[in-house]
């Protein structure tokens, strides 16, 4: 009787257990699908980078809303864990780790630039963590880490994407210009411009008579000018950050510097503040590009994404046309968001193969990786300037001001040669 | 490449680009200088005055310049409170050299974040006629853009070297720094001096800031592109001396620009301070240093 009672009273408190664990793991299944999927980053929201840095993140908000308002990922909600890294890469592995350690985020992508990709990649190779950057150049170069994917459309020699149309426009010419002139900052992305320039130049068969760089502080750059303008070059090559193509286009036009090609790597012409302060001096000057308003561009989804971020960026101050950098923050997080739903899960190696099988479509067109993370064929564009009056940005925003000269894929307007003619 | 008219052209740039320099130093000289006081904050009140200048240009069309001066009281009065919180936290107690130098570092960074904050991070630019624009005298072209900053900041070190040789608060400024003890017991009282002194060094921010904007972009953390520059400009020249100052301020100038149009334009930086290194070696207390 006493056996009788203990075994009910056995079965009693076994079957309560077992009971609690159900209602338990009922009551916890709900919620853990509404956790969210962190998705982590360092951005450069203050120091030399932080123009683009912000309007990126911006970008990258409007994709999250988007995201949760269709339902989230996986059927969670997406949030997005993000620390200011001051365009200063000795910041970044400080948090990337913390992301990682302590904020447990899901996945990481990078911030904005070579530089603030570069001091990242040691932890997600070590970790072995699927990586998405934005804007970086040849930062996989040597690793060759199978995860990385880069979402800016240099193609798999990212160095010479940027000059390709500048001197293959440059060589169609008739009579065909013969020698060139190369300038650019002491730092990162010039440089490597400046290399790919190199070997455009030789392919074509251009004689570089100057060939120098300059410190990326320099305050007057009419020196510099004047020497190059002193071996009358047919064509100038720039490779420059935001300050110094500024002070490039200033001098030149002081100095009286016409050569019949001007441009090529000048970063910063894009963003409004210069668009509209330069205004008619931008006239004639070819330049690369990623994204323009121009007809032949007009990608799925762009018109949308820009309709929702241009608003925005106006409350928060920063570019408020964003055809630079913002359209490419938010077409990263679709493919990262694809991969995801594609995969059904977030495993980094599952996340890896199906970023590498599929192509994507973005409001930045189709886009398919490379091997090395790249893409597999570059999309990076050559426009030139072009009947740009006063200084009114609502101008910008029409097609025909940055107009696509190359490839012809995406052309929508032709070279004005040389120079001098577009400058009328 | 070498010719005559280039030697010429790289030298006129040269001595241009030292005056802007001039006016860019010129509040740390008196500052750092006469006063003692490390105020590596300096650029960063140029990047404020650029800003005062832009908003008034953006807003307004009003002429850079023009923008600066109608702020130079404003920043005069900036200038007597940063000296007051420094007086009484630091100096007062002794406490004026590491501690001094971490509270103006302090304030570097406070200002930046408050631009930050108001302006955003984008470039600014200001419009203005002159820019873009040059004229011919021979052989020799002179851009506006930096003919302008030439001859203010000559006018600004006209204008302090005149303050403080020929009136009490100057000549009185020049007693501290010799011997603020031996200026109290003549019935001065050296901190309303400073005071004064450090309003007017912050004052001349405002139109150095102005003139930075006309020459190229800005934005908020640019300012510490210039912090080596300006003191090197203010050591070379000798503490407290404002004709040292423009003096250092045209040398280094020169030697920048010859180094971009004759060598590598990577080099300036490098010959610039070279200059400094050799002055410092021959003469410990620069050119015009006492």
């Amino acid at each position: 009787m006493r056996r009788n009672r203990s075994r009910t009273l056995a079965w009693t408190v076994a079957s309560i257990l077992i009971g609690a664990l159900i209602l338990s793991s009922a009551w916890l299944g709900p919620a853990r699908a509404a956790d969210p999927i962190k998705i982590g980053f360092g951005m450069a929201l203050t120091g030399g980078l932080a123009g683009n840095g912000q309007g990126a993140l911006l970008a990258m908000q409007i994709w999250r809303d988007d995201v949760n308002k269709a339902g989230g990922l996986l059927g969670r909600p997406v949030e997005l864990v993000y620390y200011d890294d001051q365009t200063n890469p000795a910041t970044v592995p400080g948090i990337y780790t913390k992301l990682l350690d302590v904020d447990k985020v899901d996945l990481v992508v990078s911030g904005y630039g070579t530089n603030l990709i570069a001091p990242a990649m040691p932890i997600v190779i070590e970790r072995k963590l699927v990586f998405m950057g934005l804007f970086g150049l040849g930062n996989n170069l040597k690793l060759k880490y199978p995860r990385y994917f880069q979402i800016a459309p240099n193609g798999p020699d990212p160095a010479g994407s940027f000059s390709e149309g500048f001197f293959e426009l440059a060589a169609k010419q008739n009579p065909k210009p013969k020698t060139l002139a190369l300038v650019g900052a002491d730092a990162e992305f010039p440089q490597n411009a400046l290399v790919g320039a190199r070997e455009h130049a030789k392919h074509h068969g251009f004689q570089v008579v100057y060939d120098k760089t300059y410190p990326p502080n320099t305050v007057d750059y009419s020196p510099i000018v004047r020497a190059i303008k002193s071996v009358n070059p047919d064509i100038v090559f720039v490779a420059s950050y935001p300050p110094d193509s500024t002070g490039m286009i200033l001098a030149a036009q002081e100095v009286g510097l016409e050569p019949k090609m001007f441009g090529g790597g000048m970063v910063g012409l894009h963003f409004t503040s210069l668009l509209t302060k330069l205004g008619p001096k931008l006239n004639g000057i070819v330049d690369y590009g990623f994204w323009v308003p121009e007809p032949t561009m007009k990608f799925p989804g762009v018109d949308e994404f820009l309709k929702k971020y241009q608003p925005a960026a106006v409350k928060a101050q920063v570019d408020p046309l964003g055809f630079y950098l913002p359209p490419w923050a938010y077409a990263m997080m679709q493919v990262l968001g694809a991969a995801i739903e594609g995969t059904k899960g977030l495993d980094q190696q599952k996340l890896a193969d199906y970023i590498h099988a599929h192509e994507f479509s973005t409001v930045v067109g189709k886009v398919k990786f490379g091997p090395d993370g790249e893409w597999a064929q570059h999309q990076t564009v050559t426009i030139q300037f072009q009947n740009i009056k006063g200084s009114d940005a609502e101008q910008f925003r029409q097609p025909g001001k940055q107009v696509v000269i190359w490839p012809d894929k995406f052309k929508s307007g032709n070279l004005i040669y040389p120079y001098s003619a577009a400058r009328k | 490449m070498f010719s005559l008219d280039l030697l010429l052209n790289a030298i006129v740039a040269g001595v241009l680009l030292g005056g802007f320099y001039a006016a860019v130093s010129l509040g740390i000289s008196v500052t750092f200088g006469l006063l003692d006081v490390v105020n590596i904050a300096h650029p960063v009140f140029v990047i404020l005055g650029a800003y005062t200048a832009f908003v008034l240009n953006n807003a307004y069309g009003l002429d850079p310049l023009l923008a600066s001066l109608l702020f130079v009281p404003l920043f005069f009065v900036i200038g007597i409170g940063v000296y007051q919180v420094y007086y009484l936290s630091f100096e007062k107690k002794g406490e004026s050299s590491l501690r001094g130098l971490v509270f103006f570092f302090g304030l570097l960074f406070i200002v930046e974040v408050a631009l930050l904050l108001k302006f955003g991070v984008d470039y600014r630019l200001v419009e203005a006629p002159y820019i873009g624009r040059s004229f011919q005298i021979g052989e020799v072209g002179i851009a506006y853009r930096l003919l302008v900053p030439f001859l203010v900041g000559i006018l600004m070190t006209a204008a302090i070297a005149l303050f403080l040789s020929r009136t009490f608060y100057g000549r009185a400024a020049m007693g501290v720094a010799q011997d603020a003890l031996a200026l109290r017991l003549m019935g001065v009282d050296p901190v309303r001096i400073k005071t004064i002194v450090f309003g007017l060094g912050i004052a001349t921010a405002s139109v150095a800031g102005a003139l930075l904007i006309i020459i190229s972009p800005v934005e908020p953390s640019i300012g510490r592109a210039y912090i080596g520059r300006v003191f090197a400009i203010t050591v070379l020249g000798g503490l407290g001396s404002i004709g040292g100052t423009l003096a250092a301020a045209v040398i280094l100038g020169v030697a920048e620009s010859l180094t971009s149009t004759f060598s590598g334009p990577s080099w300036s930086l490098a010959v610039s301070f070279g200059i400094l290194l050799l002055v410092l070696a021959v003469r410990p207390a620069g050119l015009f240093g006492r």
